[in-house]
């Protein structure tokens, strides 16, 4: 088993997560051992031993967003270098380093070349790069995603763009079919290296079309790995992990944290794609949340914390396969567990990742697990009652004092 | 060239007088010969072919034993399927042989294929052995997708064949992706994607051929017509059965597909107009002895009459056969040791694919993910875990 460094930097948190690979193999229903020596390694700044180098900072540095402040950010960023960006900044410049390392990486997607990206995440890119290389499709997902997979299974890596996450409900057969499982019908014998990424998620009054949450369709394809980034962080460090993967990757991003800033380091950094984020260690109640649900919680949190609770609060990050190592090491630790995602309430991620947590830690639960999902229903588009679809920090504020009890 | 040929054949001639007294395939010579193909071509915005073919004795000897070949691998199948060895789907290609056979003719092992899931015969002519057709329609270990793909989902990557798929129009855009992927790295290579009458009517089809067309993507449509999607006839589906003029604006040509020269010239004229100008459509005017898949039995939607009307007009091999006897290239008796020698070679590799091994239950978490990242193979929730991939 590899060995875990740690350097402190900035790490105003606690070494709880550092432990969890000692701590966790001591109880009889521990989870099997992992091997490996990618996941582990965390050293801050210099160059792990391995292929990739995997460098994943402690929370604190990460909630320097718009939506929430923390007071110690301030004082640890001053006295890093690096470049401040915004999110959908940091994607471009996550892909713009992939593509300049390997020629066989592409871009597909309706309006990624010339205009830029509806999101300007690939803007510039096909001045830099060429017409083929940064391709501008039609409008239509089912055969694009179809053609990035055929091109990967040759051994072209694209990266396909999805408008908005809820248009590749057209590209769905060939997500499932080609893309999931080809690797497996073939015998080995073809992997198909593509990365799917787009917007969804509730943004402002967009109508119900245009506010899906997709995590729940594809969890279940076997095959495909998905990962949700939610700094700029995150998403450049899992952009660049999801395009250097073997395996088809889906990439979910959110349409209300593009314009996200936060300094992120100058040097190269590829994030794990299977690991979550410790944000906040605490000891009372375990709060697992995702994409931009993360923001809702960290403002709960100052509430909570201002009330006396101890919220400790992970970003899961990996939606397939969950990160249990983390995941329960936590609850190990704080027997309480509150779910907060934005995905539906019906067969949703936090649906899943219930059924899991209960399965493997039920021991270990003081209470039942609390899921925060958002309603079952298509996104209205008044205002009012489109706040009233997605978890509000209140209510989350609710779950813990009940569940706290 | 032709001095070279002629020497070539004399070499081999002499070689084979001291082997056997008896001309086999290896020692036909390979001077040309010029054969008019029965039907003329149709095109749709494009200048035919020419309807006389250049073959050689060679050429139509491996013709009527991969042929002979693949039809005795699919009767072979056939009862298999009917003694329980060969479970669920199994769609045959007997009848269609031709088309595999003309388009290897004209391509090489660089060029894709990518079909649906009538693909037993296509792996064959993309270097595919019997063995690992038998052991992978029967979940063997040795089977090419390891027995973990079954009957529609043959692949071979070496031999340029990319399947193999069993949703109807789904290979089409994947096609389309290979043929970028060649225009991508330059390689002067072409995709050869086929689908049948049935998935002729796929949406994605026609937005695969729009962005092949808009960026001259090197693929060639194969629509194997023979005119049953699963139950239902061409003109019951189809309000515009001609196939190769679907294409609008990209350039088509209608093909005798059971006439395995009329193939080889449209194949040959294919390739050398999609490395030029994009995508052209080439229907092939086919017919399917079987039923669409074995549990079909056939003949609720068509009559036998019809069936065997078809046989003893247009049978791909007798075609040959009737050439080759024609030409004076082998005798009768030769023809029929072929037909033995191949029988024997099915039944052989048969008896070796029931004695492969039944894939290990490790096997069954194995390829999920490719190595690397450190990802293990197991479900979200990490319970079912088996199989660890290093």
């Amino acid at each position: 088993m590899a060995s875990a460094f740690m350097q402190g930097v900035g790490a105003t948190t606690a070494l709880s997560s550092a432990n969890y690979k000692n701590s966790c193999f001591a109880s009889p229903r521990s989870l099997p051992e992992r091997r490996g020596s990618f996941f582990v390694i965390r050293s801050d700044g210099s160059l792990a031993s391995g292929l990739n180098p995997t460098n994943s900072r402690r929370g604190a540095l990460s909630t320097n967003a718009v939506a929430t402040k923390q007071d110690n950010v301030t004082a640890s960023t001053a006295s890093k270098p690096g470049h401040e960006l915004l999110l959908f900044e940091a994607l471009r410049e996550g892909l713009e380093e992939e593509m300049d390392r390997d020629p066989r990486v592409c871009v597909m997607g309706e309006d990624v070349g010339h205009y830029g990206g509806s999101y300007k995440v690939t803007k510039g890119l096909a001045t830099k790069y060429g017409d083929l290389r940064v391709l501008d499709t039609p409008i239509a997902e089912n055969s694009f995603t179809g053609m990035a997979i055929g091109a990967g299974m040759t051994g072209l890596r694209p990266i396909v763009e999805g408008m908005n996450m809820g248009f590749l409900l057209l590209a769905f057969n060939q997500i499932s079919n080609n893309c999931g499982m080809l690797h497996y019908t073939s015998g080995g014998q073809f992997k198909i290296p593509v990365v799917i990424r787009g917007p969804g998620g509730v943004g402002r009054q967009l109508g119900a079309e245009h506010s899906q949450r997709l995590e729940s369709y594809f969890q279940s394809i076997p095959g495909i790995q998905m990962v949700a980034c939610s700094t700029p962080y995150n998403a450049k460090g899992l952009m660049k992990a999801a395009i250097r993967s073997d395996n088809p990757v889906i990439l979910f991003e959110h349409v209300l944290l593009y314009n996200l800033k936060e300094r992120i380091p100058d040097e190269e950094y590829v994030l794990n794609l299977e690991e979550a984020e410790m944000i906040r260690p605490g000891e009372h109640v375990t709060i697992l949340t995702y994409s931009r649900m993360r923001y809702h919680v960290m403002q709960a949190a100052k509430t909570l914390v201002n009330k006396g609770y101890d919220p400790e609060v992970i970003d899961i990050r990996s939606l397939k396969p969950f990160d249990l190592y983390t995941i329960g090491n936590s609850v190990k630790k704080t027997h309480r567990v509150l779910i907060v995602e934005e995905c539906m309430r019906t067969g949703g991620i936090g649906a899943s990742l219930t059924a899991s947590i209960n399965e493997n830690f039920h021991d270990y639960l003081d209470a039942p697990i609390v899921c925060l999902s958002s309603q079952d229903v298509p996104t209205p588009y008044a205002g009012v009652l489109e706040e009233w679809t997605v978890v509000q920090p209140a209510q989350i504020v609710a779950a813990v004092e009940q569940l706290c009890q | 060239m032709a001095q070279l040929t002629q020497r070539a054949a004399t070499f081999q001639r002499t070689l084979s007088a001291a082997v056997s007294s008896t001309r086999c395939l290896s020692t036909a010579s390979t001077s040309p010969i010029s054969v008019e193909t029965s039907l003329p071509f149709t095109g749709h915005k494009i200048d035919p072919p020419s309807r006389s073919v250049e073959t050689t004795p060679q050429e139509l000897l491996s013709f009527f034993r991969d042929m002979a070949l693949m039809r005795r691998m699919e009767i072979a199948a056939d009862s298999l399927y009917k003694a329980k060895l060969i479970r669920g789907f199994c769609h045959l290609y007997d009848g269609q042989e031709a088309v595999a056979v003309g388009m290897e003719a004209a391509i090489t092992k660089k060029d894709c294929i990518i079909t649906a899931y009538r693909d037993h015969c296509i792996f064959l002519g993309r270097g595919g052995t019997l063995l690992e057709s038998f052991a992978e329609l029967m979940g063997r270990k040795d089977g090419c997708s390891k027995g973990k793909g079954g009957s529609m989902h043959f692949y071979k990557k070496e031999g340029g064949f990319y399947g193999g798929h069993g949703i109807v129009g789904a290979q089409v855009p994947l096609g389309c992706g290979l043929a970028f992927a060649q225009k991508y790295s330059k390689d002067e290579n072409v995709t050869f994607a086929m689908y049948g009458d049935g998935a002729a009517n796929q949406g994605q089809l026609f937005e695969a051929l729009n962005m092949a067309a808009l960026w001259d993507l090197p693929a060639i449509l194969i629509c194997e017509n023979n005119h049953y999607g699963m139950g239902t006839a061409e003109w019951r589906a189809a309000k515009s059965p001609a196939y190769y003029k679907r294409g609008d604006y990209v350039p088509g040509l209608k093909v005798d597909g059971m006439d395995a020269l009329a193939v080889k010239q449209a194949c040959k004229f294919a390739k050398e107009h999609a490395l030029k100008n994009g995508p052209i459509i080439l229907e092939m005017d086919t017919y399917r002895y079987h039923g669409h898949s074995m549990s079909d039995p056939g003949s609720t939607y068509r009559t036998r009459d019809e069936i065997s009307g078809v046989r003893q007009e247009r049978d791909p091999i007798e075609r040959i056969r009737k050439l080759i006897l024609s030409h004076d290239l082998a005798t009768e008796k030769e023809l029929k040791d072929t037909e033995k020698e191949v029988r024997k070679e099915v039944d052989e590799a048969i008896a070796q694919a029931k004695e492969s091994p039944l894939p290990d239950p490790s096997e069954l978490f194995t390829n999920v993910y490719v190595k690397g990242l450190g990802v293990e193979a197991f479900g979200a929730d990490r319970k079912e875990l088996r199989a660890v991939l290093p």
